[in-house]
């Protein structure tokens, strides 16, 4: 029974699901927004289990005064802060959760993202490095593209055999031609992917994810 | 389409190709149960994750697994899951830490739950360590912060990164290369792959996500769904072949069989 009923249980969802896409009707679509409705449940449940994790995780960490602990201080007391300050204050547009909201959270947030911009520059030293053909390609593909998308890319153009091409009309080429060909070729192999996957959970033969019960 | 129309009829073309694709599947699956093997050919990322836990292990040093940012109704989160579910049976032999943070408090959960079945299916429930899989954020980058972080201060051995994940993959892929972890890396979001091809060792594209699990369980009845898949891409790849060639010379625009 505890082997058999999450099985069957999500053959039986998963076939209304998959129904609901093709029929637009009741009662598909009213089942459809009701698993909807339940995910938003079983989400607001899981939270208070990820509270308790991120509570427990780093209180023990604290407690034993493992390595670099002081971080953990840190993360529990972000955390209380911006629990209770809305509750005392009965408010998130200003307050104490409001400034803590707009200048830490916010700017740290920008900050990782800013840093993606070090992250494109490293990587892609490494991956313009023509040490290969193949490498050679790809580097003088990514300063065609490069070079196409920006205003001064639009006035520069090669000349082969007596024909002129800009770089611009150079830069939507590879991103039109080959990069979408490998593109939908990869999107082809990700629906058969998730097709296959879904079908194995559907008829059961894929029961890693239940986990012990299975 | 109006709400009361029975059979979205723009749709027919994906109802009758899921079909199709579903009766190969069944197919295959079938004679796998009846004993026939399939020859399955080799991921290279795939193999390497026995070398890159042996590595951890050698090393001393944990493997950190990230299940991608989305939750459990993402297809990619759960092949993420059961490929965890195969790593974490070899750490549990080789007696390694695994650290899983999580940004998703559903996906902890399963990822909990998987760890656990695996730990004991190895023989060494008393190795587990619930804690090991943690709630970080929800935050995008709060959770690159903090996957970062922990980079930096536990020196994983080998980083695990399968899933769907966004513009934050460059970043932990790139902080993990600077540590100079083995990684690992498999995702559906065709964006992504750049950064993880060029920051990891290894990189599983698009579909072999999907296959992870089936190919480091072995599984026969599995075997036969990834079977399914590669005769599904030689039908789609014959027709896309003889649909251009007749749609290029003019004798027939199959198109024309598609909804507007």
């Amino acid at each position: 029974m505890k082997r058999t009923a999450p099985i069957v249980f999500g053959f039986v969802v998963g076939m209304i699901m998959f129904l609901q896409y093709f029929i637009p009707h009741a009662p598909f679509t009213t089942a459809y927004s009701l698993v909807l409705d339940w995910k938003q449940v079983v989400f607001g449940m899981t939270l208070i289990l990820g509270i308790v994790s991120l509570v427990r995780h780093h209180g023990t960490k604290v407690q034993r005064r493992e390595k670099d602990w002081a971080y953990s201080v840190v993360v529990l007391l972000g955390f209380a802060v911006m629990a209770i300050a809305p509750i005392v204050q009965r408010t998130t547009e200003g307050g104490i959760y409001g400034w803590m909201f707009d200048h830490v959270q916010a700017p740290m947030q920008a900050t990782m993202f800013a840093l993606l911009a070090f992250y494109v520059a490293s990587a892609s030293y490494r991956a313009f490095r023509a040490r290969s053909v193949q490498a050679a390609l790809l580097l003088l593909a990514g300063i065609t593209v490069m070079l196409g998308r920006v205003p001064i890319g639009e006035m520069m153009a090669i000349h082969v055999a007596g024909h002129e091409f800009s770089l611009a009309t150079l830069s939507s080429w590879i991103l039109d031609v080959p990069n979408m060909a490998a593109k939908r070729g990869i999107l082809i192999g990700v629906g058969l992917g998730v097709t296959a996957t879904a079908l194995k959970i559907l008829l059961g033969i894929e029961r890693t994810y239940l986990g012990r019960s299975a | 389409m109006g709400e009361t129309a029975w059979f979205d009829t723009s749709r027919i073309a994906e109802f009758v190709t899921a079909l199709a694709f579903g009766i190969l599947v069944v197919w295959f699956v079938t004679h796998a149960r009846r004993g026939r093997s399939f020859f399955i050919r080799p991921i290279p990322g795939l193999e390497a994750i026995d070398e890159a836990v042996g590595r951890a292990t050698e090393m001393g040093r944990p493997i950190l697994y990230c299940p991608g940012l989305d939750s459990m109704d993402e297809v990619a989160t759960v092949a993420s899951m059961n490929i965890l579910g195969q790593v974490a049976r070899k750490v549990a032999e080789y007696e390694t830490p695994i650290m899983v943070p999580n940004r998703d408090p559903i996906v902890m959960t399963v990822a909990q739950e998987v760890v656990r079945d695996a730990f004991t299916e190895a023989g060494r429930p008393d190795l587990y360590r619930p804690g090991d899989i943690y709630y970080s954020t929800y935050s995008q980058f709060g959770y690159a912060a903090n996957v970062c972080g922990t980079m930096i201060r536990e020196r994983p051995a080998t980083n695990l990164y399968f899933g769907r994940f966004y513009a934050e993959s460059l970043v932990l892929a790139e902080t993990g290369n600077m540590t100079g972890a083995i990684q690992i890396a498999g995702t559906d979001a065709d964006a992504q792959l750049p950064f993880f091809i060029t920051a990891c060792d290894y990189t599983l594209i698009g579909e072999e996500l999907y296959a992870g699990s089936v190919y480091l369980s072995r599984e026969p009845l599995l075997l036969g769904t990834l079977r399914a898949q590669d005769l599904a891409k030689i039908v789609l790849l014959v027709i896309l072949v003889v649909g251009s060639l007749l749609s290029i010379t003019g004798i027939w625009d199959v198109r024309s069989l598609l909804p507007e």
